[in-house]
Order: C-alpha cells, then structure tokens, then sequence
C-alpha cells in the first residue's frame, strides 16, 4: 500500500480563543492522487482541517494541538509554511482576497516571484499553467475585469504553477453561480486527470462537486470525522441528512417515491443511475399521485411595480434596460441570473442608493421617486450580500437593536423584538458576544436579524443563504417562508437553484441587464434555452423524471416541491 | 456610483511609455529634487518648458488631464492668494528692493518684487505637475513595485505599494457599499447634522470598513505566505523591464539638469536670481 | 533593520489605499475650505495596531498617491503625514489594544494623536515648506495650526471611537460560551 501524502493521527486542535477544541481525535489518511470531499456543516471543523494541513495551522493561527499530522512524510508543524506551500496548493474561498497582484499574469506568477525564478523561465511556466485552466487570453487583465468564475481560475493557476502534490479547495463554489461552479468542478477534473496531484474540496455543496466524480466523502461534525467512506456508500445510507447535510435531490425524490438508495444502483450521479423497470414506475405512480396536489395561486393586490427602468453607471452602457415587473402583496419572489446582469443594481434602484436614468418604482401605487434612502428603508429592507459591509457595531445585541433605537420604541417592546429576531435567526445563545467570533454564515444571519427587526413591507436580501450550509439554509428560508406567510413579501436575488425552486414559486430571470422571463421557478430551470442564457443549471429532477419516462419535467418539479413542503423535512 | 475622478494609467504608444518604470521613477523623483532645490528663475523657466515638451512627447492630451489641472490651478491660486494676505512684502525681503507698482488698500500694496516672487513660486510648483501627471498616466501600475526594488526600496515596501494600487478601487466600491447601507439606517455624513454628530455618524461607516479591512489584511496575508511571500531575501519581477538605450539616455539627462540645477542655483552663493540688484 | 513581517506588508498596503479613498471623499465643516480629514483617524488606527512603521508608511504612501493623482505631490505636507503616522506607532508601541483597552490606553493614544499631529503640522510641515518653497512664515503657521487642530480633533473624536469599538470586537482567550 503507498504512504499516505497527508496523514492525520489521533489529531485533535484548540484556537487560542476558542473555550473547545475545533477538531477531536482525527484520524485521516490521503493518499497520492486521491480525489476527496471534505464535508460538513459550518462551524463542523472542515476548513480547520483544511488549516491545518496547508500550515495556517499553527504558523498563523495558534493553539493547542494534540496528534500528529504528517504531510509528505514530515511532521507539519515543524516544517514551515513555506516548506508546506511547496507540497500543497490552497486556492481559498475570498478569490478578491487571494489575488494579490495588479493582473492575471502577475498574480500567476507571484509563488515563482518568490523563488526567485528568473523572468524568461517564469513567463513560460506562467503561460503554460494559463493554458491548462483556460486563461491564457486574459493576461492582462485587471481582477475587476473578470467574472468570479475567471478569478477562480486564476487563483488554481496560482498555486499549480509551483506543481504541489495536493490542492486544496476551501468551500471553491461559494461565490459562483451555479454555471460557473460547474465549470469549476470540471476544471478541477480536468486538472487532476493532467497533473496527478490529490484533490481536497471542502464544501457542503454535495450534488454540485460530484457532478465529477470523487473517490471518498469524508463528512464532519462537530469536530470529529462521523464518516469516512466512497462516496456511493455514503450516498447509500442516511449520515448526510442526518447531519445538515443536503444529499443530491435526484436522490430525495427516489426516497419520496418509496426507493431505498442501493450502493448498487450508482447514485453517485444522476446521469448514471441505474433504475429497474419497477423503480422506474414506483417513480411513475408517484408522480401521478402528486399531481393532483398541485395548486395555482391566487393573484393578490399589487404591492411594488417596477415601470420601464433603465439604469446605467455611464453614459454609453447600460447596467439595467427596460425593465418592467409588479410584486403582489405577500409574495416571495426570486431574481436570478448570472454574475453581473444586474440583479444587485435592481435592488440597489428599488431602495433608492441609485437613481434611475428613466423609469419609475411605484410602492402600493405611490411614485417613490422623491423619496429618500431613509424613508425608503422604513418600508422596504434590503440586506446586502456581504455581511461585513452591513455590521457596524461590535457586539450582536447592539447591532441589531440599533435601527430601533432610531424611533420611540419603549424599551421593554425593544428588548422584546431583539429577543425575539435573535431566537428565531438562531443568534440567541450568541447575543453578548462580539461580532467578529463569528463565522461568515453567522455574520450573515446577523445582518438578516438587523434589518427583521425594523418589520419591514418589503425584503430585498442579496443572496440570503450564501455561505451556508444545509442546516442554517433550512432554518433561514423556512425563517423568512414564516415570514412571508405572515404577509411580509420577499425578493431574493440568488444563484441557489434549490433556494428558488423551493421557496419562490416566482422567478424573475435576468441576463446582461435585460428580464428574460417573469415565470414559475419550476418553468425556468426545466427550460434549456433559459438556463443556459442566464447561467443557471437545470436540476437533476429534470433529468430524472426523463429517465422515469415522465415527458412534463416541469410538472415533476412542482409534484417534488409540493411534496416537500406538505411532508416537511 | 459616483466615481470618484481620479487619475490614472492612460495606455498609449509613445517614447515616454517606452521608457522602463525604473527610469521614470528616477526622473521623477530626480525632477522633484530639481525643482524644490532652486529658486533660480533662469532654471525654473528652463525646467518649465523642458517639462511641457516632455508632455507634448508622451502623447497624452490636455483633455485626458483636465480635471487634474483644474484643481492644480485651484490649488495654485489659494495658496499664491493666502501668500499674499499673510505677507504682502515677501519679496521685498527676499530681493531687498522695492518698486511700488500700485497700492489697493491699506498695507496691501503690488510690489515688482512681490509679483515676481509669486511668479517663481508658481513655477517651481507648475514644473513638477506635468512630471508627476505624466509618471501616472505613462507607468504601467504592474510596474511599481518592480521599479522600486530595483532603485533599491526593500522588495516587501514595493510590493506594499502595489497591493495599494491593487486594493484601491476594492476599498472604494466597499466605502461605497457600506455608507449605502448605513443610509439605509439612518446614517448619512453629507447631511445638515451636527459636526460632531457627523463624525459620530463617521464611525458607523468606519468601522465596518475598518473590520473588513482587518479581515482582508488577514486573508491577503494568509494567502500571500501560502504563496510563499517573504521566503527569501530577494525576489524576481513578471513585470520588469529591461533598461534599454533610451532608458540610460533619459536617466544620464535628468541627472545633467539635476547637476545644472544645482550649480546655477548655487554658483552664486544665494538660491534666488535677483534681477533687482 | 528588521525586515517586516508579511502582515504589515498587507497592512501598509491596504492601510495606504485606505487613507487615499477617505483622503477623496470630503466631509464638509462649517469653516469654509476645511474637511474633514478621516484618512488620519484611520491612519492612527492602524498605527497603534501595527507599529510605527506601517504609521509611517501608510501615510507616506496614501499621502503621495493624494498628489499624484490630484495636482503634483506637495512633498513638505507627505513628510508630515508620514511623520504622524510615525509618532503616534512610536508613543502607543507595545499597548496591545487586542488585550483589551481601558481609560489609560485611551489617554496614552490621545496623547500620542496630539503630539504626532502638533508637530506634524505645526513644525514639520511649516519648516519644510520654508526650506523648499521659501513660504511667508506667517501664513504656513496659520495654515498648520488650522490643519494640526482639525486633525487632532478628528482623530480624537473618530479614532478614538473606533479604537474603542475595536477592541470590544476581540474575542478573549478561551472567554466564549453559549448562553441559553
């Protein structure tokens, strides 16, 4: 049997400030040219592995640690993390954050910059590696010039142009849409096939890395590893729902259906399924059942009206062009597209931080268009994508009571609201803490309390469950779907096609500045023609119900979502 | 979003884009030199028009600029204006003679020497703008940090400065963001508010900037040792180039008008040309 | 010298790009042609977290980038910047905010926030000028004190906030625990 590149033993980790250890007795072995998930819920101990085994741990981080943890032979924490970096690549989550030089070329070329590679030799090794992740035209460009999907690759680049052993991926699909992340995993794909090195993804995202194959799943929780195992076993049994995490959806409706997940039957993916003819029409007779639950909504009266707006930060292009849509009282409603087709601005214009070059926003009827940021707020919340941007107090308590304080609320009902958004965003045993101890999802969930608490009639949130993973998603649409069945009407502007298809039955579908379609969330993913022009990713049902023989994927779609949300989770 | 107007690289072809970032580098900061040295009509003028065929060369157009030379003539003008108020007989102290042209009011009289003191003045500060304009708009950012280690700044200063240059329009499009979002709560900083309810209110869009700052400085720094930043004691460019004839031209010449600026200034024993003794 | 350490290479970098972005955006004051200046609040911020030569740099830095891109670098007013980011990173050394801050700690840093800009403005800045531009005496004094005041008052008034706000942000070793 080869020695394992990476080999954690009775391994376990505590951070300076932390009161627990982060990581119990792990024991972990990776061997060369591995291909394997890392997954689990946040906070589940994941990216600390990940940490530790690209040397942040202990060389940027401190703590205690317990263990051993071997990488290429050697004890980790007496290498370096210069030593380390020369064995395993880290491509990280914030791809802003990680490309540090002016352009694609020079960012490339940065680990060999530091070697001291003189400048002829580093140019070839630079186009070289641009090649192999598709780059190579792009060699000039400034990061603000490229698409999330782009910067990603640029971040791979950087790190394989020093030929490691092992690449590590911290959480790669977080900020792309879901064409994108696609394209991503294949590319990693690709690179494993051409250059042999191992392959650690860490992500909660299950369906989406395995549209390519992984050899093991490794799921955690709570800081220790719950299962270790290839990957059409662990599908095969209940570990992942059991622990937050969402198994591919495909799979889900199999259960639905009364099928129990057999090894045997590949469920790795869903285009290799292997189904019996009577699973086949276990499906079928499922869906015939379901179908007769399927019920239209009754259009309510009109809320919010969006009136031949376009928009653009200069004069000769435009970010938004004749755009026109109504919002009914108490609807939720999804706005997706790719990257950069205008949705944020949509929201940015509906609140006011921008004004229209033509085109009004109408709220129950009145022009808004001599209102200010601020009377605009007080009806309408919007919740900004990155949580850091939004939090400017320290401690979580007064972060979300501050826009109350604003008012003339009596102090008692204050109190009573802040308790009550903390208990329902989950943030109560968290109140007198600071804000800064928290994750990226918890931060998040923060910002969400903060602007909950003003009641707003209208909620815009920019990616709501970015960053999270199925647990914490779970708990916050199902926060916000209360919400909404209370009468508070809700757009979300977001990449998550499980998160529309669930939760909006409403989508508005945006691409390059134009709305492409105002339909059912249902109709939008099962329509190629769509999918493919805003960058969005059809779901496996689609495919499934096609190998079932079942001829209307969309109905099949709405029969799972009903079912769903009659059956609860 | 209301950018703010700033200048930047202007990529063109001409000699002066040719020249490698180290040489600019070097005339610039050569020039500044110069120019805060003398005080020597004769070598300010010289400067001055070597400085406009300098620009006529580098292709750059007046428009491309205008913005940036509307507010140095602002500039200019506040400070000649302040300058007088304070010290309406300046030059008569420093050229020691004194020819009344008129008087406006009270101690405010225009003396020759007085105008040509401000003269001087202006041209010492004008002489350096279309030099540093041009080092803007003529170097490739990429090139920065690469020029400054090569005059011999430590490789980890330089490339502090082009993770500025890099990090800029980050920092101004999440200023941007973040006082929309404070606005959205009531903050807002260009209001009728106190002064110091401003400043207060400062904080609110301060501090998320500050955090986020803080967390970058940790993800940028985290990702640099990953890649191995400070290893070893030096480090090679992808972005620098190699000096070339030219390049070795202008630098031999800006280091001549240096020397000239030094001697004519000096060879007197006084820093100012006096034309009035 | 001992060489920097990776974190104030990112510091220096960002805390320059900071200091021009703020250094652009003018807040108003009722003295007519007075702002106020945040880039200093931020600039002593991050010198008391990371030392006087990230203090210094930042300034030197996001001051020059100031000129350059507006009308010609005014090197005598860049010294200055840089010379208070100095100061303030020397006199607050070793006050490891990330410990917590209290009553002294805050003085300590108003004081250091006064000196710094005091002489900064009111000497280093007036001194150069009339070594390098031969300026009236009179009107650089007035323009320093005019400059060191507003200065002192926003970096009082801001940095000391943040500063403030920042250090309750640190999370203290082993001091989390839920509460139901």
């Amino acid at each position: 049997m080869a020695t394992p590149i990476i080999s954690f033993q009775d391994y376990g980790f505590q951070y300076m400030a932390q009161a627990e250890p982060t990581l119990h007795h792990i024991n972990l072995d990776i061997y060369p040219g591995e291909k394997v998930l890392i997954a689990g819920t946040s906070g589940s101990g994941k990216s600390t592995i990940g940490n530790c085994i690209n040397g942040l741990i202990p060389f940027a981080y401190s703590g205690e640690k317990t263990g051993k943890l071997l990488v290429d032979g050697k004890e980790a924490d007496k290498s370096s993390i210069f030593e380390l970096s020369q064995t395993v690549g880290t491509v990280l989550q914030d791809t802003d954050g990680q490309f540090i030089g002016l352009t694609v070329g020079e960012d490339i070329a940065f680990a060999v910059e530091n070697d001291c590679i003189p400048q002829n030799e580093m140019k070839q090794m630079v186009d070289k590696v641009a090649k192999l992740v598709d780059i190579e035209h792009h060699l000039e460009y400034a990061p603000h010039e490229l698409s999330g999907g782009q910067k990603q690759r640029v971040s791979l680049a950087g790190v394989m142009v020093e030929e490691v052993k092992v690449l590590l991926f911290d959480e790669p699909l977080a900020n792309l849409d879901p064409a994108a992340g696609r394209m991503t995993i294949e590319l990693i794909d690709t690179v494993h096939e051409q250059t042999g090195a191992a392959i650690i993804i860490i992500e909660h995202r299950l369906e989406d890395v395995l549209w390519r194959s992984m050899d093991r799943i490794v799921l955690m929780n709570e800081g220790k590893i719950i299962a270790d195992m290839p990957t059409a076993k662990l599908l095969a049994g209940n570990f992942l729902l059991e622990h937050g995490i969402r198994e591919p959806l495909y799979l889900t409706a199999l259960r639905y259906a009364g099928i129990e997940i057999d090894e045997k039957m590949h469920p790795e993916h869903v285009d290799h399924l292997m189904l019996t003819d009577t699973q086949k029409e276990m499906v079928q007779r499922w869906y015939q059942k379901q179908k007769a639950y399927i019920r239209s909504r009754e259009e309510t009266e009109e809320l919010l009206r969006v009136e031949n707006l376009d928009f653009g930060y200069t004069t000769q292009k435009r970010t938004l062009q004749d755009v026109n849509f109504t919002i009914h009282k108490g609807e939720m409603v999804s706005i997706v597209g790719r990257n950069g087709a205008g949705k944020s601005t949509l929201a940015k214009l509906i609140c006011g931080f921008e004004q229209p070059v033509s085109g009004a926003i109408y709220l129950e009827g009145r022009n808004l268009s001599g209102d200010t940021i601020k009377e605009r707020a007080a009806r309408i919340g919007y919740v900004m994508q990155n949580p850091n941007q939004m939090i400017s107090k320290p401690m979580i308590w007064d972060e979300v009571e501050m826009a109350l304080l604003q008012g003339n609320m009596p102090e008692e009902e204050r109190k009573k609201r802040v308790e009550e958004t903390l208990k329902v965003c989950g943030l109560y045993p968290f109140r007198n803490w600071p804000v800064s101890a928290l994750s990226f999802g918890q931060k998040k969930r923060v910002t969400i309390a903060s602007i909950l608490v003003q009641r707003p009639q209208v909620i815009i949130l920019d990616e709501p469950t970015a960053g999270q993973d199925y647990h914490h998603y779970t708990e916050i649409m199902e926060f916000l779907k209360e919400l909404n069945e209370r009468g508070y009407t809700i757009l979300m502007i977001t990449h998550d096609m499980h998160l529309m298809l669930e939760y909006t039955p409403r989508a508005i579908v945006f691409s390059e500045g134009k709305m492409l379609a105002d339909t059912t969330a249902a109709h939008v993913l099962n329509d190629p023609e769509l999918v493919q022009a805003a960058n969005l990713k059809e779901t496996s049902l689609y495919t499934l119900s096609m190998a079932c023989g079942i001829d209307e994927p969309q109905v099949f779609t709405e029969c799972f979502i009903t079912y769903e949300q009659k059956e609860g989770r | 979003m209301a950018r703010i107007a700033i200048l930047s690289y202007i990529k063109r072809n001409s000699l002066v884009h040719e020249l490698t970032g180290t040489t600019k580098l070097i005339f610039f900061i050569a020039w500044s030199v110069a120019s805060m040295v003398t005080y020597d009509t004769r070598v300010l003028v010289g400067m001055l028009l070597l400085s406009i065929v300098i620009f006529k060369v580098s292709r750059i157009k007046i428009r491309d600029i205008s913005f940036v030379l509307g507010l140095a003539a602002v500039f200019l003008l506040m400070n000649n204006l302040f300058v007088y108020l304070f010290s309406p007989e300046y030059g008569v102290g420093l050229y020691e003679s004194r020819t009344v042209l008129f008087t406006i009011a009270g101690p405010y009289t225009v003396t020759l020497q007085q105008l040509f003191y401000h003269l001087n003045m202006t041209m010492k500060v004008i002489c350096v703008v279309p030099v540093a304009l041009l080092f803007i708009a003529c170097t490739d950012p990429s090139e920065f940090a690469a020029s400054l280690a090569n005059i011999g700044v430590s490789y980890r200063i330089g490339y502090s400065v082009s993770l500025a240059l890099r990090y800029i329009p980050d920092v101004q499009r999440e200023y941007h963001n973040i006082s929309q979002a404070q606005q959205a709560r009531g903050i807002d900083l260009s209001g009728k508010d106190k002064l110091f309810t401003r400043m207060k209110n400062s904080v609110a869009i301060l501090l998320p900037l500050v955090l986020s700052s803080l967390n970058r400085i940790e993800t940028i720094s985290n990702a640099m040792e990953l890649r191995g930043f400070g290893k070893n004691k030096k480090r090679t460019w992808y972005s620098l180039r190699r000096m070339k004839r030219n390049d070795w031209i202008v630098v031999a010449l800006v280091l001549a008008v240096l020397v000239i600026d030094l001697v004519v200034t000096f060879w007197d024993g006084s820093r100012y040309y006096n034309p009035f003794i | 010298m001992k060489k920097l350490s990776v974190k104030s290479v990112v510091a220096i970098g960002i805390g320059a790009a900071l200091f021009f972005v703020l250094g652009k955006i003018s807040i108003p004051t009722p003295v007519p042609n007075t702002y106020i200046s945040l880039q200093y609040a931020i600039q002593a911020v991050l010198a008391t977290l990371f030392g006087p030569i990230a203090g210094l740099l930042i300034g030197f830095v996001g001051h020059t980038l100031i000129d350059a891109t507006s009308y010609g670098p005014w090197w005598s007013w860049i010294i200055a910047s840089a010379f208070a980011g100095l100061v303030i990173g020397l006199v607050t050394m070793k006050m490891d905010i990330d410990e917590g801050i209290d009553t002294k700690k805050i003085v300590r840093f108003n004081i250091a926030q006064a000196i710094a800009h005091l002489l900064a403005w009111g000497l280093v800045a007036p001194c150069l000028d009339i070594l390098i531009y031969s300026e009236p005496v009179e009107k650089l004094f007035a323009q320093g004190l005019v400059a060191g005041i507003s200065n002192i008052l926003t970096t009082g008034i801001v940095g000391t906030l943040l500063l403030v706000a920042y250090a309750k942000t640190i999370v203290k070793k082993g001091s989390l625990n839920k509460e139901d």
